[in-house]
């Protein structure tokens, strides 16, 4: 303690009892507290906690905002959690280079707002973007609405400075393309600080597009918006973003912001499109003519700036906005094919119904990311049940070829439900890359690996593990 | 021990998704999360829980009296958390199970007693002119030079009513205990204002201070007595709004429903009431709808006060007032709506952190180059001028309404 208080300064670091509590959640729902945590100031000051740990053979977790919704920066095992929030400097912005160069605490939100100033912008936006950060948004590969037309972090991150498990500082990456060797760039985005702490980070940016265009369809249920997707999607126009929202995250939408959205409409459709005057001309004729020959019984456009970004700002936040209904909610992550989409929906809600959960409906529909939300209170429904219906959600997803998450990560969320997808054989090749970062295991222990005991302390965690190696068959 | 103070259902709101943190101003000046709202809102909960014994527990009970309840989380909150009600519970909580420290009880009392803080003031102009005070600021240790610094401006004039004939409506306003010692030409300025548009402002005898000070600091007994006596003066004005020019006030005037709500013999009295606050940028932007205010060649920057832009939503209303100036012109300063450190008593209470706000504050004043500050709240209004006469400026910090009266004057 001495010595993290010597490296990051009295005030940074923390051991009380009552401080950690603050340290003790993220956005979901697994809960403990750290056995200290240390907030760096500099790269330098994350190198020398990471190598007083490594020295003192304690374990890891590093932590950004705390936005996350997959327990992936709980720490247990005794872990010290080290947080990057104050890692916050944007330390340059390329225009010549369309670059940008960042340090992990910087919120997402900021990089697009410094990068206006010469025409650019950065493309991955999670809703969480006004608060969460680039080292978090690294951690989770993250996504968000417009990751249909752009892709993923993965495909946004040109190079990484990262702390290793022994207190080395290593870059991996960087400005010029086409570097000889393994590229460990793809590895390390997703990796949820099991392979060390990241400091730095080069981003793509990209030219601001000359013109954008966002529609909102009206649909009197969710099976016709969904099939409305799916033909927008074939027929070969591919939007810069499309979301769906249902009745219930409509209702909830008009009751936390001034959206004035149809209350009565069964589903609901955002759809955003981007690119040149010619383009996006053609384009939106031709989904507005999908949109209605797919049962939309109204489509109409943003007039303003000022209305399209009420309607983002809406849906970003909306996640957050259905604690009006129930004050607890389990918001999902899984992928399916997007083939399978409707009949997906149909069977999730199906499984809300039976379990008697109000479900709200909120999603990247465009790349067939489902986020279902159940909401319950805490205080009188067991959480035991609420991950019971999560698994069976879980379960129909994976049922018809989908993934695990799309962009939370796999945290201590869904560590035990890995083996639903991949082989053993798969996950110790996984395990194996880990190891040649961290022999020791001393980075983030307990995430994303299934049937380890690291954080088994935590109730939640355990329902989990039950029920993946229970209904798995 | 558990809190009977602590609304559950309230905290129980919080899904900590985290979306006020960057919205907290001290969670921007260190990026801690015992520092951010949702790290207080989570040691209210382990309070309420009985996790934690504020009798016991310095570490929370200090992370949460450096909140500025400055209520820009709240104001962001997409869950609806009634962020400004819970601090104020938990301070009563603890100041219940510790009792208020020795400066703020000070404080407290005597800005509900008009005589004592009219004495104060009347003793400051006096070693003001005497010279005693200039020489004093020389000895004094650093926290009493620090009060002298934050102290309400002496010797400014007293509220001079404004007669008008054939008034259109007729309008009580707020007094206040600060206000009404240190900024009268303010209430003067406010009532000249309001003469314009032959709005009469009535005498509204037996009001006082308004007792948001004490809530915020835990003194719930205090501001209920206060607040029990407002309501009574206000509804034998018969006034049809009751203005505020101090947005800290208003914000909580409007509360008093909230306030009483549990006395079945206030409660409907102080909805009453409460429903027919104002303030007074909201009252002008609607009853000057058109009107314009004058000339004045000047070039300012506009200050949110947190219980005007974060309590009551009123961002727009005083930059269109302004605009209604003829050759004013208005240069937005960067995150304007983001707290000076003023907040109450918190700059002597919390120096540290308020000078750290402050300083940041000051910066991104000079950056717009004004000719005057702008902004609403006479708790802003000393801490920039303390902030500004620190770096050797002397940019004057107004008042809207007084800007307002000045064009009015040059017309």
């Amino acid at each position: 303690m001495r010595q993290l208080q010597e490296i990051c300064g009295d005030d940074n670091v923390f051991w009380r009892a009552e401080d950690l509590l603050v340290w003790e959640y993220d956005a979901g729902f697994d809960r403990h507290p750290p056995s200290a945590v240390a907030v760096p100031g500099s790269t330098a000051e994350v190198a020398a906690v990471v190598k007083a740990a490594h020295d003192a053979g304690t374990a890891i977790v590093p932590r950004g905002a705390g936005t996350g919704l997959s327990g992936g920066t709980i720490a247990c095992a005794g872990a010290i959690v080290v947080s990057t929030a104050r890692l916050r400097r944007i330390v340059a912005i390329d225009a010549a280079a369309r670059m940008a160069v960042v340090e992990p605490g910087v919120p997402n939100v900021a990089v697009s707002a410094a990068a206006r100033e010469v025409g650019l912008f950065f493309a991955p936006d999670p809703a969480s973007q006004r608060i969460s950060t680039i080292g978090g948004n690294v951690g989770t590969n993250a996504g968000g609405p417009h990751a249909l037309r752009y892709g993923s972090m993965v495909n946004h991150v040109l190079g990484i400075e990262m702390v290793l498990p022994n207190g080395e500082i290593a870059r991996f990456g960087g400005t010029a393309a086409d570097l000889p060797g393994y590229d460990c760039v793809p590895l390390i985005v997703g990796s949820e600080g099991t392979l060390g702490i990241i400091t730095k980070i080069w981003l793509r940016l990209l030219p601001l597009p000359e013109d954008i265009r966002t529609f909102v369809a009206i649909f009197p249920d969710i099976d016709r918006g969904a099939r409305a997707a799916s033909a927008i999607i074939a027929g070969g126009v591919v939007p810069a973003a499309m979301e769906m929202l249902d009745n219930v995250t409509i209702g909830t939408l008009n009751a936390a912001f001034d959206v004035h959205l149809p209350p009565d409409a069964g589903s609901l459709l955002l759809v955003e499109i981007e690119g040149l005057h010619e383009e996006t001309e053609d384009w939106a004729a031709s989904i507005e003519r999908l949109l209605r020959k797919n049962g939309a019984t109204d489509v109409r456009s943003a007039a303003s700036a000022a209305e399209r970004e009420l309607l983002w700002k809406a849906r970003k936040l909306g996640y957050a906005a259905l604690a009006r209904i129930k004050p607890n909610n389990y918001l999902h992550d899984a992928v399916v094919p997007r083939t399978r989409m409707p009949e997906v929906l149909k069977q999730v809600n199906a499984i809300a119904e039976r379990y008697g959960y109000v479900i709200a409906n909120m999603f990247h529909i465009g790349d067939g990311n489902l986020h279902p939300v159940l909401l319950f209170d805490a205080r009188t429904e067991p959480i035991d049940r609420v991950m019971e219906a999560s698994a069976e959600i879980l379960k129909v997803a994976i049922d018809a070829g989908g993934a695990l998450t799309g962009e939370h990560g796999i945290g201590l969320e869904k560590n035990h439900f890995m083996p639903w997808v991949f082989t053993a054989e798969d996950l110790d090749a996984m395990r194996r890359a880990r190891d040649s970062f961290d022999p020791d295991g001393t980075m983030n222990p307990g995430k994303i690996f299934p049937g380890g005991e690291a954080c088994a302390d935590i109730p939640t965690e355990r329902t989990k593990r039950v029920l993946a190696e229970g209904m798995w068959v | 021990m558990r809190s009977p103070l602590l609304d559950t259902e309230g905290l129980n709101q919080c899904i900590h998704c985290g979306l006020c943190l960057e919205a907290c101003p001290t969670y921007r000046i260190t990026r801690l999360e015992t520092e951010s709202p949702r790290g207080r809102l989570h040691l209210m909960s382990a309070i309420a829980s009985a996790r934690i014994d504020p009798r016991e527990s310095d570490a929370a009970v200090l992370h949460l009296d450096r909140c500025l309840a400055c209520r820009a989380c709240e104001a962001v909150c997409p869950s609806g958390v009634p962020y400004g009600e819970l601090i104020e519970e938990a301070r009563a909580d603890i100041a219940r199970a510790r009792g208020t420290p020795p400066l703020g009880r000070l404080a407290l009392w005597s800005v509900s007693r008009p005589r004592v803080l009219g004495a104060l003031a009347a003793l400051l102009a006096l070693a003001d002119r005497t010279g005693l005070r200039a020489g004093a600021r020389r000895i004094l240790p650093p926290r009493l030079r620090r009060l002298d610094a934050l102290a309400p401006p002496p010797g400014r004039p007293a509220y001079q009513p404004v007669a008008v004939e054939a008034p259109r409506a007729s309008v009580a306003l707020l007094l206040g205990c600060v206000m009404r010692v240190s900024y009268g030409d303010v209430h003067t300025a406010t009532a000249r204002v309001l003469a314009r548009l032959a709005t009469r402002v009535v005498e509204v005898a037996d009001q006082g201070c308004c007792g948001a000070l004490h809530a915020h600091a835990g003194d719930n007994a205090e501001a209920v007595r206060l607040a029990k006596r407002n309501v009574a003066a206000f509804e034998r004005s018969g006034a049809e709004a009751i203005l505020a020019n101090a947005a800290g006030c208003g914000a909580f005037l409007k509360s008093y429903a909230h306030l009483l709500e549990g006395d079945p013999e206030w409660a409907q009295r102080a909805a009453a009431v409460a429903s027919r606050v104002r303030d007074i940028n909201e009252y002008l932007a609607v009853a000057a709808d058109g009107a314009t205010f004058g000339e004045l060649a000047m070039r300012v920057t506009y200050q949110d006060p947190c219980h005007l832009a974060h309590a009551q939503g009123i961002r727009a209303e005083p930059r269109a007032l302004l605009g209604r100036v003829h050759g004013l012109e208005l240069i937005e300063m960067a995150d304007a709506d983001v707290c000076c450190g003023s907040a109450g008593y918190y700059n002597l209470a919390q120096p540290d952190y308020a000078d750290r706000l402050l300083e940041e504050k000051i910066d991104a004043i000079l950056a717009t180059r004004p000719d005057a500050v702008v902004t609403a709240n006479p708790g802003c209004m000393l801490q920039l001028a303390a902030g500004l006469r620190a770096r050797g400026k002397s940019i004057p910090v107004l008042h809207v309404v007084e800007v307002l009266e000045r064009a009015m004057r040059s017309a």
